[in-house]
């Protein structure tokens, strides 16, 4: 579609204005994988009553809005074994790294951390190696 | 409040996840295919999230959050071993299924039965890194 980029840019700007909120309020960084991870691996017991809430958020609002659209698609491969993987790879690697897409990539480069911006570059970089090799290469995905 | 806000901020991120394509699988992986047909979308999803932090960050000197506490800390300088390889597995798991810890979340009501998988796998993961960062840096260890 033409207006895509228009879509990421109020989206993007939705995404910047939570994590400013999450920060200036409660005082905290709004990283997805730091927040599920602790809650999941058992290192944030203390904080657990706030991290529910936001991922009840999270999950429970864009269910209702995408209900009230109509409904939505997120075009994931129908292959298993991939999204096993992937799942596997991403919530090992977010949590080894400390950060994902929201807490190095939103959170990081806007206060211009050095960590934020190589784990950025560096996650970016091995996603494209990833995409050409199994699309292009192999035709797995 | 703490809870209600904390929700109030993960539901704006979850619609903004949605409203900005980071929940269609089809435009992350358009997005990461620099040798296909690239999709810059996501170009514009960072760089409108940015800004307002970027705001944010400059009202945090000298200040407090308003429901108490403490802004976090500056960051270590220090690059580790865990954030190198960490990002480059994070890195191929994005690119496999398109999918981020934060959308993989934001569409779980629509996401379906590989939706579930994936969260599942995800946690999975999670899990199982903590022995494994200790490993890659440990807490004495010279930087």
């Amino acid at each position: 579609m033409e207006q895509d980029w228009l879509w990421g840019l109020l989206g993007g700007l939705m995404i910047g204005s939570a994590a400013a909120l999450y920060l200036l309020v409660n005082g905290r960084i709004m990283g997805a994988s730091g927040i599920l991870g602790g809650l999941v691996d058992g290192s944030a017991r203390k904080v657990a009553t706030e991290r529910l809430a936001f991922v009840a958020g999270l999950v429970g609002v864009p269910a209702l809005a995408v209900l009230v659209a109509g409904g939505a698609e997120t075009h994931l491969t129908s292959n298993l074994w991939v999204v096993v993987a992937a799942g596997l790879l991403v919530g090992l690697g977010t949590r080894l790294a400390n950060g994902c897409t929201s807490g190095h990539g939103v959170c990081g480069i806007s206060r211009l951390s050095a960590r934020g911006i190589v784990a950025t570059l560096i996650y970016l970089l091995a996603g494209g190696v990833t995409v050409a090799l199994f699309r292009h290469g192999l035709g797995v995905i | 409040m703490r809870p209600l806000l904390a929700a109030l901020s993960g539901a704006l991120f979850g619609l903004g996840l949605w409203v900005s394509g980071m929940t269609d699988t089809t435009k992350v992986q358009g997005w990461l295919d620099i040798f296909g047909a690239w999709d810059p979308t996501l170009a514009f999803v960072l760089g409108g999230a940015i800004l307002p932090m970027a705001v944010a960050w400059r009202l945090t000197p000298g200040r407090s959050p308003v429901l108490g506490g403490t802004f976090p800390a500056p960051p270590e300088p220090s690059i580790g071993r865990g954030l190198a390889i960490g990002s480059v597995l994070f890195g191929m798991g994005w690119g496999l299924a398109g999918l981020c810890p934060g959308p993989a979340m934001a569409s779980l009501a629509w996401g379906g039965t590989g939706g579930a998988v994936f969260l599942i796998a995800m946690i999975a993961g999670m899990v199982a890194a903590p022995p494994l960062r200790r490993r890659l840096d440990p807490p004495a260890a010279p930087a």
